[in-house]
């Protein structure tokens, strides 16, 4: 357990933004996660399990793949950390796994997960199955008709898939009726959180699980370039999960370049858009001090992307500190310039990325890399679940 | 000494607590209510200030919330329409919302508002305690602002003593494991939670929330603390279509928890 400069303090913060702004009500669940969580997870039993189930169940290491043809465009060194390759198709696999196994030695009977586009929610019910848990996904209505595949996912892996009617019945609200039914249930459930968002300990403890992206980046790397650290980490943030997994060996190291790609939209200004950094200010969103989009007057905004993981109105706290103090750049990255990079790499390497991954990919024609330069971008998901989006858009533009 | 704590230094039994989401039903109803709520009887008043995203209240206060929001309410507004209030309501009041608006509105220029218009105090459901010690304490206190805590049937004893220490008004007792506005009789482990927080002979009065939506959840809630708070059931009485004005919807819902009777008010 390693102290970093970037990491939490003992009040649950990173700088100014974190904490715990949660009603009473859930305060005992909470209260015993924050004073529990790191003595679970780091006793040798756990780590056993843990790393046993991410190497037999996920399908760890996923391998860290040099992308001649990418990195020839570019005139750099790209390598590609495959978690597109982990099972379920994505990297959210590593945290649902910890936290379950977490909420077992919990005692917890019962869990229940928010979902945007359905990834975190399948990969949610994909540990529950394993681990013959009752699990309930709340989903925003909206969300449920857009993400039919993910949804009937869930259903197959023995979810019960309940629509969040409230407010603009997307992911923001599916997050507030996760925690309203947390509130109804504290005793029995724990609450998997699909990202490094919510109260602490949930942005310290999410990232901790998806660190082992980092850590395979760092003895891969050796093992190919014969050093540790890239020059850059590049990585999509909508909450933030997979690029604080990829960043995390790296935070305290300034040779590396922390890059974040954010969902611009339509555009930064046009009034749908999901750049957060851009276009939020601080203030409190489920249960953290973070930067979010959000009214003159404090109401939340609800934020558009073309892909439905990146639509979220605010970024986890560990992002927004990072951004404060210049540690991480963050690139707003339209829906078509997403999607002109998602294309791109299917055609010259072979791999369709998910469209949250492919705005991590469309960073790169904004930038410029010296030669011997070594450029890790993390692939974080596949596209399987939104071939209905590139086919209509194809169809849209007459590609 | 504020209003809150006159209230309660006269009055110890079947205090009535109501709450209302500002700007609902219509915009411009906050005045008409809040002087209807004192007309009819009820001995403190919460304004709700609406927020998009309310993770702690049911169906009833989040769709109040959202017609609210869409009505144009925002705290600029409210305190708009609290000038003045002063010279026709007298009973206390108190300000309920999330953090997040309060925030941006500026925490000075809160407070600042809130003392010129007369309000008591402020219930800030995700202000966690630390939070409050550290950054507005002194600042309420400067003002006799009182900040009331929540406590549940799952908050530990330690943790209810550290409330009952650092509160001057009242607790606030949610009745249940719940969001706002779920109802049914009280089981014998919330009973036996009322028993046990009435034996730790705590400083501060209590008022218990959460579930209390007639003249018989309010006599039963009565009899094991101070008195009750009513939100949900209030705001499905404003709510509900017919010819009655705002007055005689709120005197007939307040007749009816302390009468038991809707005649009674026009009798």
């Amino acid at each position: 357990m390693e102290t970093k400069t970037f990491g939490v303090d003992e009040r649950g913060y990173f700088g100014k933004f974190g904490g715990a702004f949660i009603p009473e009500m859930l305060y005992p669940n909470i209260e015993e996660l924050k004073n529990r969580y790191l003595e679970i997870m780091y006793e040798e039993s756990f780590q056993e399990e843990f790393h046993q189930l991410l190497k037999d169940y996920v399908g760890r290491p996923t391998p860290l793949y040099f992308a001649k043809r990418l990195s020839e465009k570019h005139g750099t060194k790209i390598y590609l950390k495959r978690e597109d390759l982990c099972h379920t198709g994505a990297h959210k696999v590593n945290n649902t796994l910890g936290q379950i196994l977490l909420a077992k030695r919990l005692g917890k009977k019962k869990i229940i997960a928010e979902t945007g586009a359905g990834q975190h929610g399948v990969a949610t019910a994909t540990v529950c199955a394993l681990m013959g848990m009752e699990c309930i996904v709340y989903m925003g209505a909206v969300d449920i008709q857009r993400q039919r595949p993910n949804v009937e996912r869930m259903k197959m892996l023995g979810a019960e898939v309940r629509p969040a009617t409230s407010g603009s019945q997307t992911l923001k609200d599916a997050t507030n009726e996760a925690m309203r039914h947390w509130i109804n249930n504290p005793s029995d459930t724990h609450y998997i959180i699909g990202s490094v968002v919510g109260p602490h300990p949930y942005p310290d403890m999410v990232s901790r699980f998806h660190s082992v992206i980092s850590e395979e980046i760092q003895v891969q790397l050796m093992e190919k370039e014969g050093r540790y650290h890239p020059d850059y980490v590049i990585a999509c943030v909508g909450g933030g999960s997979n690029a604080i997994g990829a960043y995390y060996q790296y935070l305290d190291d300034e040779r590396v370049k922390l890059i974040g790609a954010e969902a611009a939209g339509f555009g930064v200004d046009s009034g749908k858009s999901a750049a957060t950094t851009i276009l939020g200010r601080e203030g409190v969103l489920h249960g953290s001090k973070t930067i979010l989009m959000q009214t003159p007057d404090g109401q939340v905004v609800e934020p558009h992307s073309i892909s439905a993981g990146l639509d979220y109105p605010g970024i986890g706290p560990v992002h927004a500190h990072l951004y404060d103090v210049g540690r991480a750049t963050f690139y707003p990255i339209t829906d078509d310039e997403a999607m002109a990079a998602g294309f791109e790499l299917s055609e010259i390497e072979g791999i369709i990325p998910a469209i949250e991954t492919a705005h991590a990919f469309a960073v790169l024609d904004k930038m410029d890399f010296k030669e011997n330069e070594i450029v890790v971008i993390n692939c974080s998901g596949r596209g399987d679940k939104d071939l209905n989006t590139y086919i209509q858009y194809r169809e849209e533009k007459g590609l | 000494m504020n209003r809150i704590h006159h209230l309660f230094k006269n009055k110890t039994k079947d205090i009535l607590s109501i709450f209302f989401t500002a700007g609902f039903p219509a915009l411009e109803d906050t005045r008409e209510i809040l002087i209807n709520l004192q007309k009819s009887g009820a001995d403190l008043i919460e304004i709700g200030m609406p927020y998009s995203d309310p993770i702690a209240d049911g169906q009833t206060i989040q769709q109040s919330s959202m017609k609210a929001l869409e009505n144009g309410m925002s705290i600029e507004i409210l305190f708009q329409q609290l000038e003045g209030i002063r010279q026709v309501v007298d009973i206390p009041l108190i300000l309920m919302g999330y953090l997040n608006p309060v925030i941006q509105y500026g925490l000075k220029k809160f407070v600042k508002k809130a003392t010129e218009v007369g309000i008591d105090g402020f219930i800030l459901p995700d202000l966690p305690m630390y939070e409050y010690e550290n950054e507005y304490k002194t600042l309420f206190d400067q003002h006799q602002l009182s900040n009331i805590f929540l406590i549940t049937p799952q908050t530990s004893e330690e943790r209810i003593k550290k409330i009952d220490e650092i509160s001057d008004a009242f607790i606030y007792m949610v009745s249940m494991d719940s969001t706002t506005g779920r109802v049914g009789e009280f089981t014998e482990q919330q009973l036996s939670y009322f028993d046990r927080i009435s034996g730790m002979d705590l400083d501060n009065p209590r008022l218990i929330g959460f579930g209390i939506s007639d003249k018989k959840s309010f006599d039963a809630a009565s009899e094991h603390a101070n008195g009750a708070i009513i939100g949900s059931a209030f705001i499905k009485a404003l709510a509900k279509d017919g010819e009655a004005s705002i007055a005689e919807k709120v005197g007939t819902f307040i007749n009816q928890i302390r009468e038991g009777s809707s005649a009674l008010s026009h009798g």
